[in-house]
């Protein structure tokens, strides 16, 4: 108990958690500290790997945000498994090497919150060929069954130009045999399906009539993003964090740009950080209008579905003027931002989006009396309580399930330290508790470009020349789907050597599963369109 | 009980003037650079270093630029000792080869069924694939629909690079179509495979897998220059190119 109530006084700030940490992990793992960066670093060897997660998880409370595997220049492997908590606590950092020999170390998913361990373990088999023991299901995740067995791409000396690595289909390849209850047959959807849906596919098990789980299988769209990016020098490496995933392009383009930020050390000018606030909210609620578009078109209400398509138009219409690109390309850049919206512009943009939340406001209020459509969201696409902690789902599903967890927050970049907003929260962690999160959220960033806009600071939007540094940091970011980690390594040219993103689709669709058990055919699209996912942000 | 029907009505007509006349109203196309004609060669190296993807290559008197590579990244037109022109307008759907004999209007009348494949599209091309459906758009009013099932498809419009486990899917989905058929490849990653490919997971675009007929470059295209890339298909507007060289000088008045 002595110890736990130590913990209790010792999360407050990274000084006494580095402390902490060695108190209790004296002899087993070296802790240190890096003020600046809100960072401790826990090294361990790789059978104190389970006990000091175990800790992090369940005791501590913490939330697993990504897993780093680096091919260290010493032949060997360095892992990095990154944790975090809430605006008290620390980013924490549990970093294991593994020597050239050694290709396996231990799974994490028995643990406490295993499950958010579980698809990082087998993309960290796929693409580097380290095996985790005690893993149930490795194999065929990124690359799928007809992909060469032992060809692990993101190895050192695999080529990101090799094109199309050579391969026969073995014949007697069947998939997994997946149908658990009796009399029960699959029923595949996709990878091509519906109007414009994003290539996926779902084995959906089931009896007859209703559909009892799904089992979905990702990847269809693996561009490589992490492998092809290595070698380029950041300012083309950024075009691809823009790009892998168009919808949150300037979320991830930011994202990059702090890293870079971070290596060079450098801080972009205030009137660039407080438009950046701005341009990553307009972004947010573009996206948010999105997804109710979404989710009003898979119940087939065809009047507002019309209606919140209007707004995402005039959103993307409005990002267009604002930096001459719909989806905000091109708009950041490291040390800033590439264009500076005159006065006028930033009037008519806090007005528009002022005209924008009222017709948000009253769609919801007419969505609210229409019980056609209030009856197909609730109670439907149910996270059930704790699985959010233990997936560790990230963004507006997780807030749906009263996880108040926020980048922004916890960890505030561009100028979020300096405005005044909350984080909506909602419980029931269905489809409808979704829904309202995307209204409150999308109200939020109204506030927020409003309060922005309106106290610009003068000055440059730019730093001149960014001086290129070896280093390695990582970046957080609250997406509009949710957090977003980007780990980046440049080497002395300023060139990529290593590209990480964790983008919150890929922790959220992990989490769809759970979702999408025992309900009726018909809420199948249901359930995706309140989740909004992307797949071309998990698959990169 | 909310009034979907009174809302509906008292919103009013949005629809756009296209194809009927032009749309500019602001934001409904990012607009493209174009090839320029420039003062001087330092300038054209320059524009030529900064394009990221070879978009940019030096012609007689100035710069081109290959509309298929170009990624909209305006590092051609910011910061530069003279820009790129930048050409509004989004009637940028191009024939990807020899336009063959076509005369297809006939056979798909008024009313063109589209089916869409994601090959590995980064979802900003899809969302505007998307937009021509919504209200200002509104591709039903020239006989433009979607269908769910390849078999009832006469166009197939492509987004993406197309990405290693896209390959097969994409091939089935073409065959599955019945002739005669259109192929429409859209975005800068179906045309050339942009920033992706070619590399060990994408090809260098559509061309690559299936045959493509009509390429609407763009990143992302925007939905006019989607709409405008399907109008081409079945030749109801003439086409833009793909290449754009610079102006010729005319010769100055006296
Ligand atoms: S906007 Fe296009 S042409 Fe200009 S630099 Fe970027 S990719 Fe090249």
């Amino acid at each position: 108990m002595a110890v736990l109530e130590r913990i209790a006084d010792n999360t407050a700030g990274s000084a006494s958690f580095a402390e902490l940490c060695r108190s209790l992990w004296a002899d087993k793992a070296v802790a240190t500290e890096d003020k600046a960066a809100r960072l401790c670093r826990l090294e361990c060897g790789v059978n104190t790997l389970p006990d000091v997660c175990q800790w992090l998880t369940r005791d501590l409370d913490f939330i697993f945000a990504t897993l780093i595997v680096e091919q260290t220049a010493r032949p060997g492997w360095s892992l990095t498994y990154v944790f975090y908590k809430d605006a008290a606590s620390p980013w924490v950092h549990v970093a294991v090497q593994l020597d050239a020999g050694v290709s396996a170390l231990p799974s994490l998913v028995g643990l406490a919150h295993g499950p958010s361990f579980d698809w990082h373990e087998r993309e960290t088999e796929d693409l580097f060929g380290l095996k985790f023991e005690g893993h149930p299901r490795l194999g065929e995740f990124v690359l799928h069954e007809d992909w060469p067995e032992g060809v692990n791409p993101m190895r050192r000396d695999f080529d990101a130009r090799a094109r199309f690595v050579p391969r026969a289909r073995d014949p007697r390849w069947e998939p997994p045999t997946v149908v658990v209850d009796p009399g029960a047959f699959t029923m595949p959807v996709g990878p091509v399906f519906s109007d414009f849906a994003e290539s996926a596919h779902f084995l959906l098990e089931t009896v007859g009539e209703d559909v009892i789980r799904t089992i979905p299988r990702f990847f269809y769209k693996y561009r490589g993003v992490e492998k092809i990016a290595e070698g380029q020098p950041a300012d083309r490496a950024l075009l691809l964090a823009e790009r892998f995933s168009g919808i949150a392009a300037f979320a991830h383009g930011l994202a990059f740009c702090q890293a870079v930020e971070a290596i060079c050390g450098v801080a972009p000018p205030p009137r660039a950080r407080a438009l950046r606030t701005a341009l990553a909210e307009l972004e947010r609620l573009r996206s948010h209008a999105a997804a109710i578009t979404g989710i009003c078109n898979s119940t087939a209400l065809a009047v507002a579905t019309s209606q919140a398509a209007l707004i995402e138009e005039s959103l993307l219409r409005l990002s267009c003027e604002a930096t001459g690109h719909r989806y905000l390309f091109g708009a950041v850049v490291p040390g800033g931002i590439a264009c500076d919206p005159a006065e006028p512009n930033c009037r008519h943009l806090v007005a528009a989006v002022e005209e924008i939340a009222e017709g948000l406001r009253n769609l919801l209020r007419m969505l609210r009396y229409s019980s056609s459509f209030l009856d197909r969201l609730e109670g439907v696409g149910v996270v059930a309580d704790g699985y959010a902690r233990s997936y560790g789902l990230v963004g507006p599903i997780a807030r749906a399930c009263g996880v108040a967890r926020d980048i922004r927050k916890l960890f505030p970049y561009a100028a979020y330290s300096a405005v005044d907003f909350s984080v909506p929260v909602e419980q029931e962690g269905d489809g409808y508790a979704r829904l309202r999160v995307l209204f409150r959220e999308a109200e939020q960033s109204v506030a927020i470009i409003h309060d922005v806009l309106s106290s610009l600071p003068q000055g440059p939007v730019r730093l001149d020349q960014i001086r290129p540094r070896a280093g390695a940091a990582l970046a957080a970011v609250e997406a509009p789907l949710g957090a977003a980690f980007h780990w980046l390594r440049l080497d002395q040219d300023g060139k990529v050597a290593r590209y990480r993103v964790t983008p919150p689709s890929f922790t959220n669709w992990h989490g769809f599963h759970i979702a999408a058990e025992n309900f009726a055919f018909q809420d199948f699209p249901i359930i995706l369109a309140s989740f909004g996912l992307s797949n071309a942000e998990c698959d990169r | 009980m909310a009034n979907w029907v009174l809302k509906g009505l008292l919103s009013g007509i949005k629809s756009s003037d296209y194809p009927r006349a032009g749309d500019d109203a602001p934001g409904v196309s990012p607009g493209r650079p174009v090839g320029t004609r420039l003062n001087s060669t330092t300038a054209a190296e320059q524009l030529v270093a900064r394009c990221p993807t070879a978009a940019i290559a030096r012609a007689d008197g100035g710069v081109a630029v290959d509309h298929g590579r170009c990624v909209h990244c305006f590092r051609c037109r910011r910061d530069v000792a003279e820009p790129a022109e930048w050409q509004q307008g989004f009637e940028w759907g191009a024939y990807a080869g020899e336009p063959a004999l076509r005369k297809l209007a006939k056979i798909f009348g008024r009313s063109l069924h589209v089916r869409f494949v994601d090959a590995g599209a980064c979802g900003a091309c899809m969302s505007e694939a998307r937009q021509i459906n919504n209200p200002y758009y509104n591709m039903h009013r020239l006989g433009i629909f979607t269908t769910p099932t390849p078999r009832n498809a006469d166009v197939l419009l492509v987004a993406g690079p197309v990405s290693d486990a896209m390959r097969l899917p994409l091939r089935k989905t073409y065959e599955a179509l019945p002739t005669p058929k259109r192929v429409v490849a859209i975005g800068a990653c179906a045309a050339s495979g942009g920033i992706f490919g070619p590399s060990f997971a994408a090809a260098a675009g559509a061309a690559g897998i299936i045959p493509v007929d009509v390429v609407v470059p763009g990143c992302p295209p925007p939905p006019l220059a989607i709409l405008h890339g399907l109008l081409l298909a079945v030749e109801r507007k003439p086409p833009s190119a793909l290449m754009s060289p610079p102006p010729q000088r005319t010769t100055e008045p006296a």
